[in-house]
């Protein structure tokens, strides 16, 4: 094994891997502080933040020789025997002046700064810089620039890592953005008539280390400090993208990309990170409600009474279908299935309605957004498996409903937005029971008995299986608005399962009696596991 | 070993029409392209050249011959060669004159290098600014295509050649070999990190040479006049120290300044500045005194009076604290003239052109321009000069703060002024700001920014 000194600890790397120093010296539990290097992007070594010392230790003679000047850690590969100090006087002095001449130009606004709290040149500043500024220079502007519908570019704070520059040309592949004019004097811009509008635009916000770049959705609205981060999943298509949660007493204030090597790399699309506002959109339906048999308006019903009315009015109605909604967990799917058989041993199980839009959308940088608007078709349709291996569709539902084979419906939904029309749910009309269950109301709640909430993303926890059979565990962010309970929380209950709805105890029941879904057994790594590699060992 | 000699390179300076093919075939040029071209080996034509010792002319001095070798063996190609002509140092223009009054002896060097190298593609860049050697040099290469000297299958060898003629837009930076390659592609002319090197990626991600116009004229005449008669002009390698290839050969010297008759000079390598000012030179203008010297554009530094008699060849300038001989442009500047003023105008030559990439570079010339700035409007203290210094001791490839040489090269001037002439500054600090020159604190408290 290659063995590398990191001021003067030995560690030991794997034979095939290619690590830069940065990336070595992380091993060894030192961080090399660095702007312009991204592990996503090109390696241009252009801030000189993570200027080091580096040396090779002689295989035979055990001799160190170290090279006489200072080199960029990123640029830097390391091999056995490479020796890295990164905490000599003369790295240190470097930083310093790199923290410096940064600063030369900075507006130094961080009182008005988004980035504040989360930006690398205040802690950098803070780690490596000088407390004293010799430069008596005044040049504090703070000039915004409109490059698109999503960022705002602060171009006085930028420090020319360009990162963004590196992203619209190497992932997203736009190449929207661009560097003008020369030395202190250049600036990001974007070319004319070509604003930054690309799908995947709002990743330039992440990848800005520092506040040049502001996120408009998000721009004022809550300092960082502020908010608390939940591991979370994206919804808004198979994709399954990582994330983070960010939020502030229930309310989310954006969404931004967990690392996730898996699935999304370091990247989420637009439409993920902006997707979240209908969570707190005020049209959602927040209370049970049910529709006495001669019609009129819902009558809110407490939940726990929800639990036994719903139960008897389905169980008088007769013959069960329902439809599992694919933006239900997999926990969530597996006690709706088991509760609806309890209730109809012979109850009609169907996969719900998979919204989609498009093709798949793959980008240069090979990130891909999923045509399938839905984020766990593959993780409902395992679990419906278990119950009846036909594996039935929304479409050989609604026959069904047509046919006159169900007296009751139970549909779960949860969609974002609007997802079928007026001629589309009168199938529905006419049951005995029509139980719905959504964020919205919709042609089909207009024609339902019961009118049950549904949770919005980041107010559930379970496990999603996104399209490449990888399934992610998060747990929920945000309360759902007072007194709605979520999907799980009600079957847990149906199911006459006593204390808090607990997540992880169903997903390990579902593991046992399935072989398809056995990997779901023990704890979930953070970058979630492959169902079909377990299937295979 | 210096030996006077009649001008060869500058052999066409004067000649009525020497810049057209038929005048250059009279004076024996493209002879010894067809002898190369009807007898000898790529490889006999590198050895050629690496036992002539010839260095590059460019400004960093790197043997020619070596850096040919560098190139991958048995490469499917294509290999390129580029040749820099972005001659942007102030003070030089001695490419120029080449370029202008015999472009067929750099068109005679490309094509026998090209031969050498395997290049089936020769890319000439151009400094924008120089609108006669464009329309002299497509000329030349019109020519040199009619008589069948570059095109497919030239003169029946096999070998085959296309020249372009690329015009830059302007920017210092792009006399920087990854820059100039950068721009070549189409890009922004940021330098590139280096590994890999151009000799193994480097046009359009392919092998790639880059030599100066200079260099290619200096092999024309190799091959013209064989490597014996090159290497007797000029410094032999030191004996004593194995890292020195020596300094052959002659020298186009670029004299202005406060000079009686500035000109671009033929000499042998090693001419010392005083020769070079009193004989070519006629003298400092005006009967003056020479206050202080640049060797080789102003990126290489100062030499002061007492340090003229160093010799001009690829050793000489660093011994005495300059970066090197660079492209041997000497200026002189008379005891009359600031060196405050003189380094006003250089911080402000690099921090316009500084390329913005390096955060060391890109902020260090603009901050040590405006403090010159200050201190010319009578604003200066003493601490300057040791800030002045730490920006000029601390940025570079040298240091290893910045990616390419223009760092080094904005921070020399720096460096040398501040050491070689503090007195200058330290007086011309105290005289234009009496009451503020000895202050230390520090710099009072930011300005508020408004809200936006």
């Amino acid at each position: 094994m290659p063995t590398i000194i990191v001021d003067g600890q030995e560690i030991e790397i794997g034979a095939d891997e290619r690590l830069n120093c940065i990336e070595a010296a992380r091993r060894a539990g030192k961080e090399i502080p660095h702007y312009c290097w991204h592990p996503g992007l090109s390696v241009v070594a252009s801030c000189r933040m993570c200027l080091i010392e580096t040396g090779s230790r002689d295989a035979a003679t055990g001799k160190i020789t170290m090279v006489p000047k200072l080199v960029p850690g990123c640029q830097t590969p390391v091999k056995d025997g490479t020796v890295i100090v990164t905490e000599s006087q003369l790295v240190k002095d470097s930083r310093a002046r790199v923290e410096e001449a940064l600063l030369i130009d900075h507006p130094i606004d961080c009182p008005i700064c988004d980035k504040a709290g989360e930006c690398l040149l205040q802690d950098y500043h803070f780690q490596h810089g000088q407390a004293e500024r010799r430069a008596d220079l005044h040049p504090f502007t703070s000039r915004r620039r409109d490059v698109g519908p999503t960022v705002t570019l602060f171009v006085d704070r930028c420090i020319m890592c360009t990162r963004c520059v590196r992203f619209t040309r190497e992932v997203s592949g736009t190449a929207e953005l661009m560097v003008t004019s020369r030395g202190a004097k250049e600036e990001i811009d974007v070319f004319p008539g070509h604003p930054l509008d690309n799908k995947l635009s709002g990743n330039v916000v992440d990848l800005c280390p520092v506040g040049a770049l502001g996120d408009k959705d998000f721009l004022y609205q809550q300092r960082v400090w502020f908010m608390k981060r939940e591991a979370n999943v994206c919804g808004g298509c198979s994709a399954g993208c990582s994330i983070h949660t960010e939020h502030n007493q229930d309310t989310i204030y954006r969404l931004k990309p967990r690392e996730n090597p898996h699935v999304n790399g370091w990247w989420i699309c637009d439409e993920g990170r902006y997707g979240w506002h209908h969570v707190h959109d005020p049209a959602r339906i927040v209370a049970a409600g049910r529709r006495a048999p001669t019609g009129g308006a819902f009558t809110t019903v407490e939940w726990h009474d929800v639990v036994g009315r719903l139960r008897d009015d389905l169980k008088s109605a007769g013959r069960l279908a329902v439809a599992v909604s694919p933006m239900l967990t997999v926990e969530e799917a597996w006690m709706l299935c088991a509760v609806a058989r309890s209730i109809d041993p012979e109850a009609f199980l169907a996969v719900g309605h998979v919204p989609r839009q498009g093709a798949d959308e793959t980008f240069p940088g090979g990130f891909t957004i999923r045509g399938e608007k839905c984020p766990n078709r593959l993780g409902v349709e395992a679990v419906v498996a278990l119950f009846d291996p036909a594996v039935r569709s929304w479409d050989d539902l609604v026959t069904h409903v047509r046919g006159g084979k169900a007296n009751a419906v139970w549909i779960t939904a949860a969609y974002p937005g609007p997802w079928l029309d007026e001629a589309a749910a009168a199938a529905f009309a006419g049951l005995d029971c029509l139980v719905v269950q959504d964020l919205f109301e919709s042609p089909l709640t207009a024609l339902a008995t019961w009118q049950l909430p549904a949770a919005g993303f980041a107010e559930r926890a379970g496990t999603w299986v996104n399209v490449a059979h990888r399934a992610q565990s998060f747990g929920q962010a945000v309360r759902p608005p007072a007194g709605v309970w979520p999907e799980g929380r009600l079957f847990w209950n149906m199911l006459g399962r006593r204390g808090l709805y607990d997540p992880d105890a169903v997903r390990r029941q579902v593991a046992e009696s399935s072989a398809a879904l056995v990997a779901l057994a023990g704890e979930i790594p953070p970058h979630g596991v492959d169902l079909r590699i377990a299937q295979l060992a | 070993m210096t030996t006077a000699s009649q001008p060869v390179l500058l052999e066409a300076v004067g000649v009525p029409d020497g810049h057209t093919i038929a005048s250059y075939r009279s004076r024996g040029g493209y002879a010894p392209l067809e002898q190369v071209l009807a007898g000898k080996q790529p490889a006999d034509v590198i050895e050629m050249v690496k036992s002539s010792g010839l260095r590059g002319r460019g400004g960093a001095g790197f043997p020619t011959g070596l850096k040919w070798t560098f190139l991958p063996k048995d490469h499917p190609g294509p290999i390129y060669l580029c040749i820099n002509a972005d001659e942007s140092e102030p003070g030089t223009f001695n490419n120029r004159i080449l370029m202008e009054d015999d472009p067929h002896q750099v068109l005679e060097g490309i094509i026998l290098s090209s031969y050498a190298t395997r290049a089936s593609t020769a890319y000439l860049y151009l400094r924008y600014e120089y609108p006669q050697s464009w329309h002299r040099l497509q000329a030349a290469i019109d020519e040199a295509y009619a008589a069948g000297y570059l095109g497919k299958n030239i003169r029946g060898s096999g070998f085959s050649l296309d020249v372009y003629l690329h015009r830059g837009a302007a920017a210092y930076i792009c006399g920087e070999e990854t820059g100039l390659i950068e721009s070549l592609e189409g890009k922004r002319a940021w330098p590139r990190i280096k590994p890999p090197f151009p000799a193994i990626e480097g046009l359009f991600r392919k092998p790639t040479v880059v030599n100066n116009i200079e260099t290619m004229a200096c092999v024309a005449q190799i091959a013209r006049r064989g490597v014996d008669w090159f290497k007797s002009i000029g410094v032999p390698a030191d004996p004593n120290n194995p890292r020195d290839p020596g300094s052959y050969g002659p020298k186009l010297y670029c004299l202005s300044g406060h000079v009686e008759k500035p000109g671009c000079y033929e000499a042998p390598l090693g001419i010392t500045a005083r020769q070079l000012i009193d004989g070519q030179g006629g003298g400092v203008w005006k009967g003056r005194r020479a206050k202080a010297v640049i060797p080789g554009g102003i990126s290489m530094g100062l030499m002061t009076e007492s340090e003229l008699d160093t010799p001009l060849d690829f050793a000489g300038p660093g011994k005495v604290g300059c970066l090197g001989l660079g492209t041997a442009a000497v200026v002189v500047i008379d005891d009359q003239t600031s060196i405050v003023d003189f380094l006003h105008n250089s911080c402000r030559f690099f921090a316009h052109e500084s390329c913005g990439q390096c955060t060391p570079c890109r902020e260090g010339t603009s901050w040590s321009l405006r403090m010159l700035e200050r201190i010319k409007a009578g604003k200066g203290r003493l601490r300057d000069l040791d800030l002045l210094a730490e920006i000029g001791g601390t940025m570079g490839m040298m240091p290893g703060s910045t990616i390419c040489g223009l760092a080094d090269g904005a921070a020399w001037p720096i460096k040398n002024a501040i050491k070689k002439f503090r007195g200058e500054f330290e007086d011309y600090i105290k005289r234009t700001n009496p009451s503020g020159w000895m202050v230390t604190d520090p710099v009072p408290a930011l300005q508020i920014v408004g809200a936006h």
